[in-house]
């Protein structure tokens, strides 16, 4: 529904009542108790790092109840409970293969070495001295969906377990084409393989063509140093590729002319296709959107709702966001906020009242590259049904006569059983 | 006043020219290659075996070094433990195997990523506590239990570049990939 038709009913006094209900409080005139406590004693005093209200603990990230070890594994960002495009640093998801190192600063060296004409090591403070760049990126793991791959559906499936492998932050830090050129690269050069400082000691094979083209060698996250989860002090920001080549801790990176194949991109991070060949170095992110309100165990009342969502691709700028409030039937194109940038995510949102019938609702993200999401049949059609990434099938929500609101997605016939996520540990694994 | 300025800023802009010679910031400290080598302590192997250190260890060596150092985790045998199976069937996957059961038999493509990935990462909660030869001996006892090797050579350097896996027939390079980086080959 439009503005103008939501206008139009309201002038009708069709919505209006629905509004009232929205918030009871008022309308029986009732103030609570405790409104005006704070208005009679002194509050807490200034404070030097911020903490957020002790009445929003329950905001936290989705670890799956499951999980064999907390050191390798992936816990979900908690998308239903977010606003705007900005994951705080606190609530960014997250995936490490050999926990969270703690590393000093003042210990932090990076080196660049391999085909290069100067092998070089820079500090934390040299990095900083390089002109610097801020962006917004979105980063998303491969595994993001993965519960999309369960066969029959997890009717318990909320938001954040369905797209919570995503987070979006402003990035600042020195662009790597800068630092290759630094060193520079010697004649042959086609390759980098970063590696970090973790227990992991995790590697990956990055094409010279991308780190000359965007990628951020980051120390800041949203404005202070990156979180440890994060790769504090130092990490790739890889602007629209998966997560898992968007190497953390870094602190080296070596110039070749052929890539690793490490475990982290053939045991994993490797795709099976319907044909039952195996893809590798599928790096891009494709579109995704995901309806966070209303969206999985929450529960509705009539009347009017903004329905919330959050879209990205990996392909550039999204340019169209449509919502289905039958089924995919047909399609309405909803407002995007703020106005997308490239390999940014972005806000969703579209003016509807529910008239309390049984429906499904759905998004689709459509990219300036006319990328869009596949249904659930079009996308296995494609990938294996054993696979295990880069699932961005369009998630539908079913909103029983009740309110209640769970997962919208199909039995698909013929299909076998699968568990998807559950049952494996891993990049969005539940177990 | 003014032009005082004017000099100076011009001062500051052939300051910054000479220092953005080549366009480079001189920033960072140059490194010898004995200096690279101390801070390179995981150094990566390649698909094609550059980087595979001396030394070398055989199936029996390998199945000690398993008992001791692994099998607490992945299973007395590769399989059965709290964490990742190391072996499994079918060989090699097909479309229809479960991906619990993807495994080093028949889902990896390369042999050297796994001497790669165990010196440095396993075992997981103490990495590097192995040596090269402890390293190629449980390699070769992963590979023997997985099929792929009869355990006749030990492995070293020369062998185990060699050793064919099951699972490099399955695996291609993902087509947008190739098309937008022509030049990419796998191993
Ligand atoms: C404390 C438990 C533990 C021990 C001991 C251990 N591992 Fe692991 N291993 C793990 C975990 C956990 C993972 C998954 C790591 C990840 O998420 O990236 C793993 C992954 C692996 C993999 C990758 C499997 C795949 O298909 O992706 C190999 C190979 C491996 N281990 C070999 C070994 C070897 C060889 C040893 C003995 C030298 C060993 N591990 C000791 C816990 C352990």
């Amino acid at each position: 529904m439009n503005r103008r038709k939501l206008l139009q009913l309201l002038s009708k006094g069709v919505a209006a009542g629905a509004f009232v209900k929205l918030s009871p409080g008022l309308a029986q005139g009732k103030i609570p108790q405790g409104a005006t406590e704070t208005m009679k004693v002194l509050g807490a005093t200034l404070r030097e790092y911020g903490e957020r209200s002790e009445f929003e603990k329950d905001v936290i990230r989705y670890i799956s109840p499951n999980l064999r070890s907390r050191h390798t594994g992936a816990d979900f960002s908690p998308l239903e409970k977010l606003e705007g495009i900005i994951t705080p640093s606190s609530l960014h998801f997250e995936r490490h293969h050999g926990g969270v190192p703690n590393v000093n600063p003042a210990d932090y060296r990076l080196v660049i070495h391999g085909m290069v004409e100067r092998p070089l090591m820079f500090t934390l403070q040299d990095l900083k001295r390089f002109p610097s760049v801020t962006r917004t990126y979105f980063i998303e793991c491969a595994g993001n969906g993965q519960n999309g791959y369960r066969n029959p559906p997890d009717m318990t499936l909320t938001a954040t377990r369905s797209r919570g492998l995503v987070s979006n932050s402003s990035w600042t830090g020195v662009p790597l084409s800068i630092l290759l050129k630094e060193a520079g690269l010697k004649e042959g050069a086609r390759w980098l393989i970063p590696e970090g400082q973790d227990a992991a000691a995790y590697t990956r094979s990055l094409p010279l063509e991308k780190a000359l083209d965007d990628v951020l060698v980051a120390y800041a996250q949203n404005g202070e140093a990156i979180r440890p989860e994060q790769g504090y002090p130092v990490r790739l920001v890889v602007p629209g590729w998966e997560g898992s080549i968007q190497v953390k801790w870094l602190r080296r990176i070596q110039v070749t002319d052929t890539p690793v194949m490490s475990k982290d991109e053939t045991s994993e991070y490797t795709d099976v296709m319907a044909d039952g060949k195996i893809h590798a170095f599928t790096w891009v992110m494709d579109p995704e959107s995901i309806i966070t309100y209303p969206s999985g165990l929450q529960q509705i009342q009539r009347g009017f709702h903004e329905i919330r969502g959050l879209a990205w691709s990996g392909h550039g700028r999204i340019r169209r966001v449509e919502i289905s409030l039958d089924g995919g039937k047909t399609w309405k194109r909803a407002n995007l906020e703020p106005a997308p940038d490239a390999l940014s995510v972005v806000r969703f949102k579209y003016n509807w009242v529910w008239d309390g019938k049984e429906t499904v609702i759905m998004s689709r993200a459509w990219d300036e590259k006319g990328n869009t999401q596949p249904t659930q049949e079009e996308f296995f059609a494609k990938w294996a049904r054993n696979n295990r990434y880069h699932y961005n099938a369009i998630q539908a929500w079913r909103i029983g006569a009740d309110g209640k609101v769970v997962n919208g997605d199909k039995t698909l016939a013929g299909a076998p059983e699968r568990l998807g996520a559950v049952g494996r540990g891993g990049c969005g694994g539940e177990s | 006043m003014r032009r005082k300025w004017f000099y100076l800023a011009l001062s500051a802009l052939a300051l910054s020219a000479l220092v953005l010679a080549q366009g480079r910031y001189q920033i960072g400290t140059p490194l010898n290659e004995k200096e690279v080598q101390e801070w390179n302590i995981r150094p990566s192997i390649l698909a094609n075996g550059v980087g595979l250190p001396p030394g070398q260890g055989t199936v029996d060596e390998g199945a000690k070094v398993y008992a001791v150092h692994c099998a607490g985790c992945h299973g007395s045998t590769g399989e059965g433990g709290a964490f990742t199976r190391l072996v499994s069937e079918p060989f090699p996957i097909t479309k229809d195997t479960d991906s619990v059961d993807f495994a080093i038999g028949n889902y990896w493509p390369y042999a050297t990523t796994l001497f790669d990935y165990t010196r440095r990462a396993m075992p997981f909660a103490t990495p590097g506590i192995l040596s090269n030869d402890e390293v190629y001996a449980v390699v070769a006892y992963i590979l023997y239990q997985n099929g792929v090797i009869d355990g006749n050579e030990p492995m070293n350097a020369q062998t185990l570049p060699k050793v064919q896996m099951p699972a490099r027939a399955l695996l291609e390079l993902d087509p947008s990939t190739q098309k937008r980086f022509p030049w990419i080959k796998l191993p």
